[in-house]
C-alpha cells in the first residue's frame, strides 16, 4: 500500500459482450486531490467508476481504494467512499430529509444522529427550505445537490463523482463546483469524471484523458494544453485586400506557417514570444498600412488538446460565445 | 487517512450476530420506504386500492347479471374469492415497476455502494410490498362486505384464506422483483406486467367458472395459480365454488395447490432475484 495514494488502479479491463469498455486502464489519485477523468461518451469513464466503487468486477487488473482491494475487500472500500452518479439516485417519494436520514441509518447512524446529519447537509447545500418537500418536486439542480449530499452522509474520505453536472444549468453547475472545492479543501479525495473540459480545467489538480478504455494523456491542465503547441497570434483585417500585407508582417514574427482564413479576413500564426511580440506586430501592421479590426493572442484551450489527443471533439459546456478557437 | 464517521470495527472483525442484527435493522430501514410511500403518495396505490373496488362493482353489477354459476349460487359471493386471487397475484406488477424504477434512477447502485448486506435491499422491498398486500386484503374485505359477500365457515378459515393470499403474494413479489431487474425501464415493467397479468387473470376462474371454456383453455385455467387461489378462498369462505366438481388436481386441492405454488415460485424466483441483483448493473 502506497500511503499517499487514495485510489490506485492497474491494468483494469472490462468487456460487455463484444464491447471493450476498459482496455488496461491505469489510474492513481493522491490523497486530498481532485483527479479529473476526461473522455467522450462511451470512453469507459462510468465503467471505471463502477469498478472502483465495487459495483462491477473487472475482467482483469486490480484496484485499491483507501488501501483496500475493490474486489476482495469490498465492504472496507464501501465504508470509505461516497458515490454520486450520473442520475440523482434518490427515492422520489421521500422528502429530502427522508432520503438523507435513510442513508444515514443504513450507514448505522442512530436515528437522532442521522436526523442531525441530514439537517446539517441540507442547510449546507442550500436545501433547508425544501427539506420536508417530496424529492419529486425538486428541480434538476436541487436533485443533484441532494444526491451529492446523500453521498456525503457518512463523511467518506474518498468521493466518486460521475459526471456530476451533466445536464445542469450554468448557475447550478457553479454551485456544485463550489461545493466540490470546499470538500477538497477539507481533505476529501475526489475522482471526477466529466465530458466538459471547462469543468476539468476549473476543478481538477490533475487530468487524465481516456478514450476507448485506456489513458491517452495525463497531466495538469497546462501540461495538456502544452501538448497542442504554444500560443498563436491572430489578426482580423478590416478589408480583404489587406490580407496579403498582414500575412507578410506576421511571417516576420511567426514561429511556423502562417494561416489565412479569407472568409473571416483573418490571419494567424504560431508565435514564440507570446504577448511580448504584440506591440511590435501592431506597429509593423500599422507601418504596412493594414487597417485592423482585431489583434489578439490565442491560447490553446483544453478543447484543442482533447481534439488533438482523441481525434474527436467533446461536447461544449455551453454554446461557444465569443471565445476564440483555433482554426 | 481521514477518519470516517461510521462507528464500526472493520468487517473482518465483525461477528455473525452483529452482522445479522445490522442486516435486519437495514431491512427495516429500507422497508420503511414502503410505508413512507403509502403515507406520502397514496395515488401510487391505486392499483391495489381503487382498482379492485372498480372491478368488484363492475363485475357484480354489470357482468354478474349475465353470469350463471354452475350448481347455483350467488355471483357476489363467487366473485370475491376471485378478486382475492387477482389482487394478490397482481402485486407482482407493483414490485416490478418499483424495482425497475430503483434500478433506473440509480438508487439500487447507491445502496450497493453502501456498506450494507445486499440481501437487505431486496428483503426491505419485499417486506414493504407485503405491507401493501395487507392493505389490499383490507380493501377487498371491506368492499366485499359492502356488496353483500359473507364468509360462512368461521373466522379461522377466513384467516387461513387471507394467509394463503399473502403467501402467494409474497411469492409473486419475488417474480415481480426478477421481472423488474430484467426489463429496461419502469414503463417496460408496467407493460410487461400488463401483458402477462391480464391473460393470467382472465384465463382462470377469477370472474367466470371455467366450465364454459374450450377444452384446451380449460386445462390452462384449471392449472393456473390464480384459479387455485380463487378456489381456495371460495372453499375457505364457504362461498360457491363450482370448480370443486372439476377433476384437475389443483381444483380438487386448491389450498394445497396455492401452498405449493407459493413455495415453488419463492424457491425459484427468490434466489434468482438475489442473483440478478448481484449481477445486474443499471447500465
Amino acid at each position: 500500500m502506497v500511503a499517499d495514494l487514495a485510489i490506485e488502479a492497474t491494468g483494469l479491463e472490462k468487456s460487455f459482450g463484444k464491447t471493450r469498455a476498459l482496455a488496461g486502464l491505469d489510474l492513481a489519485v493522491e490523497t486530498g486531490t481532485i483527479l479529473g477523468v476526461l473522455g467522450p461518451n462511451g470512453s469507459g469513464k462510468t465503467t471505471a467508476v463502477r469498478i472502483l466503487t465495487t459495483l462491477l468486477r473487472p475482467d482483469r487488473g486490480s484496484a485499491r481504494v483507501a488501501g483496500y482491494d475493490v474486489a476482495g475487500q469490498a465492504t472496507q472500500v464501501r465504508r470509505r467512499i461516497g458515490l454520486a452518479g450520473q442520475s440523482a439516485a434518490l427515492d422520489e417519494s421521500l422528502t429530502g430529509t427522508g432520503n438523507l436520514v435513510m442513508i444515514g441509518q443504513l450507514c448505522r447512524l442512530p436515528r437522532r444522529k442521522a436526523q442531525r446529519r441530514a439537517e446539517e447537509l441540507l442547510s449546507r447545500f442550500d436545501l433547508a427550505d425544501a427539506a420536508d418537500r417530496g424529492v419529486k418536486t425538486y428541480s434538476g439542480g436541487m436533485r443533484r445537490r441532494l444526491d451529492l449530499a446523500a453521498s456525503l452522509v457518512s463523511s467518506p474520505p474518498i468521493l466518486f463523482l460521475d459526471e456530476p453536472t451533466t445536464g445542469l444549468d450554468p448557475r447550478s453547475r457553479l454551485v456544485l463546483w463550489g461545493i466540490i472545492r470546499t470538500l477538497v479543501a477539507d481533505g476529501t479525495t475526489v475522482l471526477l469524471t466529466t465530458q466538459y473540459l471547462e469543468e476539468a480545467d476549473q476543478l481538477a489538480d490533475r487530468i487524465v484523458v481516456i478514450d476507448r478504455g485506456s489513458v491517452i494523456a495525463e497531466g495538469t491542465s497546462d501540461q495538456l494544453k502544452g501538448k497542442v503547441g504554444g500560443d498563436r497570434i491572430q489578426v482580423t483585417v478590416a478589408v480583404e485586400s489587406d490580407l496579403a500585407a498582414a500575412r507578410e508582417v506576421l511571417a516576420r514574427y511567426a514561429a511556423g506557417e502562417v494561416h489565412i482564413d479569407g472568409q473571416r479576413r483573418r490571419v494567424d500564426a504560431p508565435i514564440r514570444d507570446g504577448a511580448k511580440a504584440i506591440p511590435a506586430i501592431a506597429v509593423a501592421l500599422d507601418a504596412a498600412g493594414v487597417v485592423i479590426d482585431d489583434l489578439g493572442m490565442l491560447r490553446p484551450s483544453l478543447d484543442d488538446a482533447f481534439l488533438t489527443l482523441t481525434g474527436h471533439a467533446t461536447e461544449p459546456i455551453s454554446p461557444p460565445d465569443q471565445k476564440a478557437t483555433l482554426p | 487517512m481521514t477518519a470516517t464517521l461510521i462507528p464500526l470495527p472493520p468487517a473482518t472483525d465483525e461477528s455473525l450476530p452483529s452482522r445479522t442484527w445490522w442486516s435486519l435493522r437495514n431491512t427495516l430501514v429500507l422497508a420503511r420506504r414502503g410505508v413512507a410511500r403509502i403515507v406520502r403518495e397514496p395515488s401510487q396505490l391505486l392499483d391495489v386500492t381503487v382498482q379492485p373496488v372498480i372491478f368488484i362493482l363492475l363485475f357484480v353489477y354489470v357482468f354478474g347479471s349475465a353470469i350463471k354459476i354452475p350448481g347455483g349460487g350467488n355471483y357476489h359471493e363467487y366473485l370475491i374469492g376471485g378478486m382475492f386471487g387477482m389482487a394478490l397475484t397482481g402485486t407482482a406488477q407493483g414490485t416490478a415497476v418499483g424495482v425497475s424504477n430503483d434500478m433506473a434512477t440509480g438508487l439500487i447502485d447507491r445502496f450497493r455502494s453502501l456498506p450494507i448486506a445486499r440481501s437487505s435491499v431486496l428483503a426491505g422491498r419485499v417486506l414493504a410490498d407485503l405491507l401493501t398486500e395487507v392493505l389490499a386484503v383490507g380493501v377487498l374485505i371491506v368492499t366485499g362486505l359492502a356488496v353483500g359477500w359473507r364468509t360462512h365457515h368461521g373466522i379461522g378459515n377466513a384467516l387461513l384464506a387471507f394467509g394463503l393470499c399473502l403467501l402467494i403474494a409474497f411469492a409473486m413479489t419475488w417474480v415481480g422483483a426478477c421481472a423488474g431487474m430484467l426489463v429496461k425501464n419502469p414503463e417496460a415493467a408496467a407493460a410487461v406486467g400488463f401483458i402477462f397479468f391480464l391473460p393470467l387473470v382472465f384465463v382462470s376462474n377469477t370472474f367466470v367458472p371455467t366450465q364454459g371454456m374450450p377444452a384446451w383453455l380449460r386445462v390452462v385455467a384449471n392449472w393456473n395459480p390464480v384459479s387455485a387461489v380463487a378456489s381456495a378462498c371460495r372453499n375457505l369462505f364457504g362461498n360457491p365454488n363450482p370448480a370443486s366438481t372439476i377433476s384437475a388436481w389443483p381444483m380438487q386441492h386448491p389450498e394445497l395447490a396455492t401452498l405449493l405454488w407459493s413455495i415453488g415460485l419463492t424457491v425459484v424466483f427468490a434466489p434468482l432475484a438475489v442473483y440478478f441483483y448481484q449481477q445486474k448493473s443499471s447500465r
